[in-house]
């Protein structure tokens, strides 16, 4: 006779496939008395850099493999580290997408609703800096990789961290 | 000391697919990043000083003076944009 466990769901994925925010979010929750609060962050891809509607018709993300999944989980250890949360989720969609497609969520769950905002915005300046994904976008004038803003690490810097991933960093550098 | 080299994004583009390199012990990042660089036009546009190149060894983010161990995995690549 197979003993089946319960499925605990993993706290990252990579996945080329959709997911559903209400899902992830009840899965989330699990039956935990404790939680009072959840906040999610859902990205989507957008269809323009500036004001030119319909200007990004295709986009492809590529990831480190193992890289990406390492980086997270030490990044909502970081998250449970910082801030008491009950819990937290981070999907990233990778392979070929298109304007309006979901593209990353995360969710966080805490007693309170302070510490699960703040863990979500954590998380998700984190992840925009740190985690190794790149996006590459098709448009009328071919497909090029999109450049990171320096903007996304003044963002990270506001919890204490510096980053250079945008600018000339010591990383990998001379 | 032989090091398993990887590159993605951009770099990938410029200097192709997983490949192991033979290497003096105590190589830094920024030696072979240097060594790479002088392997042609492109890679040298590509991985010039002035380019924002990020490098991980065994998929942790490091810096140009960390020093490589035989059997290591040392990926090169752009600034990340996911999210």
């Amino acid at each position: 006779m197979s003993v089946t466990l319960p499925a605990v769901p993993p706290r990252v994925r990579i996945q080329t496939a959709d997911f559903d925010l209400g899902q992830e979010v009840a899965s989330l929750r699990a039956d935990d008395g404790g939680v009072g609060a959840v906040v999610s962050f859902l990205g989507t891809v957008r269809d323009r850099h500036g004001a030119q509607a319909g200007e990004v018709s295709a986009m492809e993300l590529e990831h480190y493999p193992g890289m990406t999944e390492k980086a997270i989980e030490a990044m909502i250890d970081a998250a449970h580290a910082r801030f008491d949360i009950r819990a937290a989720r981070v999907i990233h969609r990778v392979g070929p997408l298109k304007p309006c497609d979901q593209i990353v969520l995360v969710a966080v769950s805490s007693a309170h609703r302070g510490e699960a905002f703040q863990a979500c915005e954590f998380l998700m300046d984190y992840l925009k800096t740190q985690a190794p994904f790149w996006k590459k976008e098709t448009t009328a004038e071919g497909a090029r990789w999109v450049d990171a803003r320096v903007a996304d690490d003044q963002a990270l810097a506001r919890w204490g961290i510096a980053s250079a991933n945008a600018g000339l960093a010591a990383e990998g550098g001379r | 000391m032989k090091i398993q080299l990887l590159f993605f994004a951009s770099l990938r583009e410029t200097l192709g697919g997983p490949r192991t390199l033979e290497l003096p012990a105590g190589a830094t990042v920024a030696q072979v990043r240097a060594l790479l660089a002088a392997e042609g036009e492109a890679p040298a546009e590509a991985l010039a000083p002035a380019r924002p190149v990020r490098a991980a060894v065994n998929q942790v983010l490091a810096s140009g003076e960390a020093v490589l161990a035989d059997g290591d995995e040392l990926a090169f690549f752009p600034p990340v944009t996911g999210g």
